[in-house]
């Protein structure tokens, strides 16, 4: 996910830390000059960092197109991945070292908070499909939808579990360095799994619902870079000294149009448009439904560019980590991923799956708590009564 | 009490202006301590019948006070000495205020579940307060205008977004019988989850708007706080509604075994109390918790007899109708009866006892709110201690604030609601009974469409080869 500026600093040869950072953070370096002196039409070695950053950002792309080559399973490992990562950049942010060494276990309870919400989130979102994908066998079938149906429970009970161990290991002096980790820690996992689920529920709707969204904020994020290299002058806000109206305009412009094209050219494809309804990887066959049969795809991209503009935002005060070079660490890279992602589900949900909020709760209440024989005794019953009623009235 | 010392003095007017509880940090001591010593709060598990000076060394809850308070408060000790008359005024305020409570919670359990749901808001916008207000800090405060109604805009989004989901069901039962009003209704359910981002996304862009420059750790501190205040509030009493339209008993029995747990253990310790438990809370013993595990068990296995017998209290709401209920309760509250041994019902007047089986339940609820429950108080202890607050807030005279009162029943609320969820709600599915319920709350077009889905999954599972 390559991320731009939509300006980058002046770099006197003097701070060069902040000529390398790449995301506008540095209220904290860069406050002290004018803001007039940052833009990065300014810039004279700008062509050196372009590069650098150019060159990472094609070794990324390339990995990510290889991904969704192979399919949405590896995708979803690859979310998994890259949440482990934050988490663990995020974790070690705010750790004070001279009080951790006198709490030996605490940092593995970090993780016990965080198997836990993967266990959870995972399992609410891909229950579903868990279950298709062990059907043709008894033993498992039973062993898997068991499993489902107290996985509110057993997610909770490893919840509880943790908090009691928290409590046991109060230590007297540090009372509120525990728990200022304690809700920290909550904060991260909050922040990480809420997009994460939501990229991996769109993941399975079909590749295209998560393939799109990304791809509009690298572009936002490109164009946003190349408009404000060239013509860039007001500066935007004042948490982002080197953004710039110009940036944020005609990147507007440019993703909307964009947002138009892609989902014109990722709708043909099958594999991206279908809904994965287990947890196999070989190719799909669908009837993609009539939102693909059209040649327009207006209003999803208009709206999801909207908001890929609207959320540059760039506040943090320091790089997160420093996982890739020249970009700062993964979180750097997500931060914007992370709102989109929550969005274009909740888009998804409302305006494009046509529900019924019933209608899904009784489905629900049909698959996990029927077995597959009761299920088609169900399914028959219920055509009788329909076709009766087709009759009668 | 307030007038030993000299208000105006430089180090109270600096410390008040520190943003310290509204009360004067050393009349807010003398009020606590007056409720503190007193022998009969429900918490103290261990209560030693103390010299008035091992009163000072001993506090109730934490030992916040800050040194500079301690050190100019020789004339406290005084106040403090003097203070033993008061213990039995504060007795006596903190049982007129239980009185009352429980009074009102009897009152409002009558007047039904939409009536329970508003006292539950009402705590939670009290709680919600109370959270917020703790850790704002007064000088950072008077340059931010405006930032405290974001966090009442968080606390509305969030409410909207809570009980739109729980509560679902029952509001579109309500309005089914008028036209317009359910496709109303029916839309903004549907469109509920995109109105409620929107509003969160609203709040998210004006919070970034107005971070002010030197001021962006306390900001994020304080955004930060809101949200696990909001989650901590809002988890607990979003279960307890779900809970209490599941019927009131799975309100009530929780919340009742909570108080049992406190009584108990509090007489225990009287009597009984030595070791002393955990060092978050000095005052709790092993012979206090063990005692009243005990005894909340065995009166959980009674209450839920009790309470299983009234059918205001064990149907399900199905709606938002206050009238009275009837409904068949299920086969948890239908009374099975077992002989009694010979030996017993040789010389007792009863031949055999009747159990619901939703008794057995009530085991594991008990047995939770005496053993997991504690921790809640013992976080919130802990959380005191850490950021050196005597209590939460002071809305109920005697008792601190809501929170104080809330602890436990938080975790045990939430607990309740998973347990419910998990083993009791769906235990009797058949194809029967699911194709009534079908024809039952969906319309024809509805019906349809569930058959169409349900076909496509069949198809897909029967296809194979996966």
């Amino acid at each position: 996910m390559h991320k731009e500026n939509t300006g980058d600093a002046p770099s006197a040869p003097t701070p060069r830390v902040r000529h390398h950072r790449k995301r506008n953070t540095d209220v904290v370096a860069g406050a002290g000059k004018p803001n007039g002196s940052h833009l990065l039409v300014n810039d004279s070695s700008k062509y050196k960092s372009f590069l650098i950053r150019a060159y990472s950002t094609v070794w990324m792309i390339g990995g990510f197109a290889l991904i969704v080559y192979l399919g949405h399973l590896y995708i979803t490992a690859m979310v998994v991945v890259l949440q482990i990562f934050m988490a663990r950049e995020l974790f070690n942010l705010l750790r004070k070292t001279h009080e951790d060494k006198q709490l030996p276990g605490f940092r593995l309870l970090n993780w016990h908070f965080f198997f836990t919400a993967m266990l959870f989130v995972y399992g609410r979102i891909l229950s579903q499909r868990l279950v298709n994908t062990v059907t043709p066998d008894k033993v498992l079938y039973r062993l898997v939808t068991s499993l489902i149906k107290y996985h509110m429970a057993i997610c909770y009970s490893l919840y509880i579990s943790g908090f009691v161990w928290f409590i046991l290991t109060l230590k007297k002096k540090m009372y509120k360095y525990q728990f200022s980790q304690y809700a920290w820690t909550h904060m991260i996992l909050i922040v990480v799994f809420t997009q994460s689920s939501f990229t991996v529920a769109n993941i399975f709707e079909g590749i295209f619902w998560f393939l799109l969204p990304a791809s509009l904020i690298v572009i936002n994020d490109i164009f946003a870079y190349i408009c404000g290299f060239f013509f860039g002058r007001t500066p935007l806000i004042k948490l982002s000294p080197k953004k710039t109206w110009e940036g944020f305009i005609g990147a507007s412009i440019t993703t909307m149009i964009s947002a138009f094209l892609l989902a014109n050219i990722m709708g043909r494809f099958l594999w991206l448009t279908c809904p994965r309804e287990d947890l196999s990887t070989g190719w799909l066959q669908c009837d993609p439904g009539p939102l693909f049969k059209q040649e327009t795809h207006a209003l999803p991209g208009w709206i999801s560019n909207w908001f890929a503009s609207g959320f540059k935002r760039a506040f943090k005060v320091k790089d997160f980590g420093d996982s890739i070079p020249g970009h700062g660490g993964i979180t750097d890279r997500m931060d914007c991923q992370m709102v989109m992602a929550v969005f274009a589900y909740i888009y998804h949900q409302s305006f494009v799956v046509p529900q019924s909020l019933s209608v899904d709760k009784l489905l629900d209440q049909i698959i996990t708590n029927l077995t597959l024989e009761e299920q088609q005794a169900l399914f028959t019953k219920l055509g009788q009564v329909l076709q009766e009623k087709v009759i009668g009235s | 009490m307030e007038k030993d010392l000299n208000q105006n003095s430089p180090r109270i007017r600096k410390l008040r202006d520190n943003g310290y509880p509204p009360n004067t940090p050393t009349s807010r001591m003398n009020n606590n301590n007056q409720r503190d010593n007193h022998p009969n709060s429900p918490r103290d598990y261990n209560h030693t019948p103390s010299s008035p000076t091992a009163r000072l060394r001993w506090r109730n809850r934490s030992n916040e006070i800050p040194t500079e308070v301690k050190r100019g408060n020789a004339s406290n000790v005084r106040n403090l000495l003097l203070g033993d008359k008061n213990k039995y005024r504060s007795m006596w305020i903190r049982t007129c205020s239980s009185l009352w409570m429980l009074g009102g919670v009897f009152f409002i359990i009558y007047m039904g579940h939409l009536y329970i749901w508003a006292m539950v808001v009402g705590i939670q916008i009290f709680m919600a307060k109370e959270l917020f207000f703790l850790l704002r800090r007064a000088h950072e405060e008077r340059r931010l205008p405006g930032f405290r109604l974001l966090n009442w805009h968080f606390f509305f989004t969030a409410m909207l977004f809570v009980y739109g989901r729980i509560l679902q069901q029952q509001l579109v039962n309500t309005v089914s019988s008028d036209r317009f009003i359910y496709k109303l209704v029916s839309g903004l359910i549907k469109y509920q989850m995109v109105i409620c981002y929107f509003l969160y996304i609203a709040g998210f862009m004006w919070f970034i708007l107005t971070l002010k420059k030197k001021m962006y750790k306390y900001q994020f501190g304080q955004y930060a706080w809101t949200h696990m205040i909001l989650i901590v509030v809002f988890t607990q009493s979003s279960f307890t509604v779900a809970n209490i339209f599941e019927g009131i008993f799975w309100f009530l029995l929780p919340a009742a075994l909570i108080a049992m747990n406190d009584v108990a253990a509090y007489f225990f310790g009287f009597y009984f109390g030595k070791t002393p438990l955990i060092k978050l809370s000095p005052k709790k013993t092993w012979e206090g918790f063990i005692g009243a595990s005990v005894a909340t068990t065995i009166s959980a296995f009674l209450f839920a007899n009790v309470l299983g017998q009234f059918q205001w209290l064990t149907c399900p709401r199905k709606d938002l109708s206050t009238g009275w209920l009837h409904c068949d309760p299920g086969p948890l509250f239908r009374p099975e009866y077992y002989p009694l041994p010979t030996w017993i019902a040789s010389f007792s007047p009863w031949k055999e006892i009747s159990i619901l089986p939703v008794q057995w339940h009530a085991f594991s609820l008990g047995l939770f709110a005496s053993v997991i429950a504690p921790f809640g108080g013992f976080f919130a202890s802990g959380f005191k201690r850490a950021f050196k607050i005597k209590d939460f807030g002071d809305s109920i005279p005697g008792h601190g604030g809501f929170t104080d009162r809330m602890d436990c029943q938080m975790v045990m609320a939430i607990f309740a609601y998973i347990y419910i969820q998990s083993f009791i709600v769906h235990q009797d599915y058949s194809v029967e009974m699911i194709l009534d319920h079908i024809s039952r709350s969906l319309g024809h077009e509805e019906q349809k469409m569930l058959y169409a889905k349900l076909g496509d999954i069949l198809r897909h599972k029967l296809q194979g080869g996966f």
